[in-house]
C-alpha cells in the first residue's frame, strides 16, 4: 500500500507576508477589551492591587471599570474632609477609620498604624508608586471610578465629599451589568 | 550602536511596577503611528511586562535587551 499525497491538507489562503519584517503583532481586537473591579476595600493592601491592576490595565488599552462600595469608598475621600455624614453614628464612623487615600490601614499588622508606616518606609526605599499616585495615573489613563450610592446613603456620604473625576454613583445592577459584559472582573 | 531610528526615549530606571508602562503607555498616546519609542528601566518584571503590553496593546515590540541590571525595549506605535 502506497502513501499518497495529500493535497487537501495544504493551506488554500496563504497568509499575507510580514510587512518589512517586523515582528507581527497580536491579532487586533475588533473590541475594546474591558475589565472591571469590585472594590469593596478600604485597606492598604486591597486598594493597591486595585489601583495598580487598574492603572496597568488602562495603559495596556483596557477600558477599565472601579465600582467603589463600602469601604472601599473612604480612600475616595477628597483630602479636606475629615469628618463624614449626618447622624453621630456616621461621623463616629469616619473618626474612627479616618476617609482619604493617604490614611490606609492594613488588614492585618496595623499594629496602631505602625505596619502602615513600615510598609511606606519600604515603599519609598524600592521607589514603588503611592496609592495617591497610582490614582491619579489611574485618573489620567481613563478609569472609571463608580461609587456605589447605597453604600454612599449609609455612611452618609455626598457626592461633593468624594474626589473630583468621580462617575455618577450607581447600584448592584450597573455592576452586574459592566461585570457580565466585561473580559475579567475581580472583587478586591 | 542603534539599528533602529529612535524617535522618543522614556527613562524608566528606579520605578517599579506598574509605573514603567503606565508612563510607556502615556508617552506612546502623543506619539504618531509608526514613531519608536525607547524605554530603559531597572524592574525586572519589565522583561515579561514589555512582551505582554505589546501583545495587549498591539504595539510591537521590536528590541528587547539586557545589559547588567538595565533592560531596554524599543517599541514601535502601531
Amino acid at each position: 500500500m502506497t502513501l499518497v499525497a495529500e493535497p487537501t491538507l495544504a493551506p488554500t489562503i496563504t497568509p499575507p507576508p510580514a510587512p518589512d519584517g517586523a515582528p507581527q503583532p497580536a491579532s487586533v481586537e475588533p473590541k475594546t477589551k474591558q475589565m472591571v473591579i469590585v472594590n469593596w476595600s478600604g485597606e492598604l493592601d486591597r486598594i493597591w492591587p486595585t489601583l495598580i491592576l487598574s492603572s496597568a490595565a488602562a495603559a495596556s488599552g483596557v477600558q477599565c471599570k472601579v465600582f467603589v462600595t463600602f469601604w472601599g469608598l473612604l480612600p475616595f475621600v477628597k483630602d479636606g474632609v475629615r469628618i463624614t455624614g449626618d447622624g453621630w453614628m456616621q461621623k463616629m464612623l469616619s473618626v474612627m477609620q479616618r476617609p482619604g487615600i493617604d490614611h490606609l490601614k492594613l488588614s492585618k499588622m496595623n499594629f496602631m498604624g505602625m505596619g502602615p508606616w513600615m510598609m511606606g518606609t519600604l515603599r519609598k526605599q524600592y521607589q514603588i508608586a503611592s496609592p495617591r499616585e497610582l490614582l491619579e495615573a489611574c485618573q489620567a489613563l481613563g478609569v472609571e471610578f463608580i461609587p456605589c450610592q447605597m453604600s454612599m446613603d449609609m455612611f452618609g456620604l455626598k457626592r461633593e465629599d468624594l474626589i473630583d473625576g468621580m462617575a455618577d454613583p450607581a447600584g448592584a445592577a450597573t455592576a452586574i451589568e459592566i461585570m457580565t459584559e466585561a473580559n475579567a472582573s475581580l472583587f478586591i | 550602536m542603534e539599528l533602529i531610528a529612535i524617535d522618543k526615549r522614556l527613562d524608566a530606571r528606579g520605578l517599579a511596577c506598574p509605573m514603567p508602562i503606565v508612563k510607556t503607555a502615556q508617552m506612546m498616546k502623543t506619539m504618531a503611528s509608526g514613531e519608536t519609542l525607547e524605554v530603559i528601566s531597572t524592574d525586572a518584571g519589565s522583561i515579561k511586562d514589555f512582551a505582554a503590553w505589546s501583545r495587549t496593546t498591539g504595539n510591537p515590540l521590536l528590541e528587547s535587551s539586557s545589559d547588567a541590571a538595565v533592560y531596554r525595549f524599543v517599541l514601535r506605535k502601531a
